[in-house]
């Protein structure tokens, strides 16, 4: 039997290599990682993605038909970039998605608010908006069509039915959030409720909402397509579905990566310029 | 002098209704005279910060009234001061705003409001936080800010629900003292709430310890210690004279609601 060590007595811990500590904390749960390691791993991670799809396409394991090498959709892209193609059909869905999330937001964030700080506006909100939110946003589309035809407007309902219904709920949630002692004060420093909630509500949620949009504007980039692919006389999806039609695959591969670099750049924006707009809510979590 | 600064009439509260009614308050009355520093005391759920809400005008009496200076208050209103236990601070506004921000209804200028949250926050001595934000604070130095918010608008009374709870016993007792320092200053009258009897002898001129639910008013003990009070008084005689009686009395309460054999 080991000895015990005697009631106040602590026993001085076993010396540990500084490298043995730090391999252990990295792989610890949510252990701590140094940023470059970090940077290292994502970048082998794309490199590891795009050597698997240059070696498949290489060795043939199915025709080039179906799988295109990097290069070639590389070389396709240079050529639809240089003659203008790509640039105007990347402009026309931003432009889509820009109005379509704008007019969304202009409706979602105020009602939002608006049901997460009146109890009778969620009453009569919040259950249809949590009904409609479960319909598909693609079963609207022929819908859309029939109401809307398939000019921009269509685009844009779809656009707002995909993104609507789930902004306000969000919201709703990052109002309610707020804690309720700011409200208290606010009432206590002799405030009325639309000073609250223009000074104090607003403000406190402000970074939430913003997260939201920064949720939903992704998620408004599956309707945009869902809508150009359907019916459109150009943007990307509308470059996509062209594609399929000619068999041109690099092409259709061209065009959903470039929907996804359009899409984090979008997302890395909005999280730059989050970051500098609440820099308070940064110290707050730190 | 006319009348009392503070007074609360024969409070009742009920929450709930029916078979599921919880009586919160039932006849809880007494008067503070101006600039007097009154603590409420009690076991944790007899009503002590139900009254404190109801006394801010944040929560609605089911009978009784609470007046300040001979009027009746209706809501709450800028007479009345809180602190609440609760870091309160805005995180999205410097400190110096914090206490800005309470100052904006007062006919003021600028460079006066300025001028009037500097002062408080020199007060609390946190006049070179004045440009951090409340995440950059520790617990102790937001709730010295919140102080400051409450004191700058001048209220009629402050109102504090255990302001220092969620602080460690070392910040706690730094704080009851920086509290003291600043009311001995300032001159207010205070009604204060909390489960510890030590903050409370320390703070007070009088010292309501209230029953368990439905709470009451008790015992009603005026603690004449000298001021200014220094945290040597802790170990007085005088002041464990104090204690061991307001003690023996919140005992009896807690002995009631617990089956802890003794």
């Amino acid at each position: 039997m080991p000895p015990t060590p005697a009631a106040g007595v602590t026993l001085a811990p076993a010396a540990v290599p500084v490298s043995r500590r730090r391999r252990r904390k990295a792989t610890r749960l949510y252990g701590p990682l140094d940023p470059r390691i970090y940077f290292s791993v994502t970048v082998a991670a794309f490199a590891v993605m795009l050597a698997a799809w240059w070696l498949a396409a290489a060795l043939n394991v199915t025709s080039e038909l179906f799988l295109p090498s990097p290069d070639q959709v590389w070389s396709r892209g240079v050529e639809l970039g240089r003659d203008g193609t790509l640039e105007s059909a990347a402009w026309e869905s931003f432009r889509r998605i820009t109005i379509g999330f704008l007019i969304s937001t202009a409706f979602g964030v105020p009602i939002g608010i608006l049901i997460g700080t009146y109890r009778i506006a969620e009453a009569a909100i919040e259950p249809p908006v949590g009904f409609i939110r479960y319909m598909p946003a693609v079963a609207f589309v022929p819908l859309s069509i029939v109401w809307f035809g398939v000019g921009e407007n269509q685009k844009y309902v779809l656009i707002f039915i995909g993104t609507f219904f789930q902004q306000v709920l969000m919201v709703m949630d990052d109002v309610k959030r707020v804690p309720r002692e700011y409200i208290d004060i606010g009432y206590t420093l002799g405030l009325k409720d639309p000073r609250i909630l223009l000074r104090i509500i607003f403000p406190a949620s402000a970074p939430a909402i913003w997260d939201t949009l920064r949720i939903t504007l992704g998620w408004a980039w599956t309707w945009l397509v869902v809508a150009e692919l359907v019916a459109a006389p150009n943007g990307l999806g509308h470059m996509i579905l062209t594609a399929q039609r000619y068999f041109e695959t690099d092409t259709i591969f061209l065009g959903i990566l470039v929907i996804g670099l359009l899409g984090l750049a979008m997302d890395q924006t909005m999280k730059i310029i989050g970051r500098r707009l609440f820099r308070w809510a940064e110290t707050q979590r730190g | 002098m006319t009348g009392p600064k503070f007074s609360v009439v024969g409070l009742r509260k009920v929450f709930g209704e029916d078979e599921r009614a919880v009586v919160a308050l039932d006849g809880a009355s007494f008067e503070l005279v101006e600039n007097e520093f009154a603590t409420l005391v009690g076991t944790s759920g007899c009503g002590k910060s139900t009254l404190l809400m109801i006394a801010a005008g944040l929560e609605e009496e089911t009978e009784g009234q609470v007046l300040v200076n001979g009027t009746p208050i209706v809501g709450p209103g800028r007479d009345r001061g809180m602190v609440f236990q609760t870091y309160t601070l805005f995180p999205w506004l410097t400190v110096q705003n914090n206490v800005e921000f309470a100052l904006r209804a007062e006919p003021m200028s600028k460079a006066e409001r300025r001028r009037v949250a500097s002062e408080h926050l020199a007060l609390v001595g946190l006049d070179q936080f004045a440009d951090s934000y409340p995440g950059q604070l520790s617990g102790g130095m937001r709730q010295r800010v919140a102080i400051a918010r409450a004191l700058s608008y001048r209220p009629e009374i402050l109102l504090m629900d255990e302001p220092f709870g969620a602080l460690d016993a070392q910040t706690r007792q730094l704080m009851q003292e920086l509290l003291t320092r600043v009311w001995e200053q300032h001159r207010l009258t205070v009604l204060f709430v909390t489960h510890d009897i030590d903050e409370a002898v320390f703070l007070s001129d009088r010292v309501l310890v209230m029953t368990n639910r439905p709470g009451r008013i008790k015992l009603d003990v005026p603690i004449q210690l000298e001021r200014p009070r220094r945290f040597q008084l802790i170990s007085s005689i005088e002041f464990l004279e104090y204690k061991a009686r307001l003690l023996a009395s919140v005992r009896e309460e807690s002995l009631k609601t617990t089956d802890v054999a003794v």
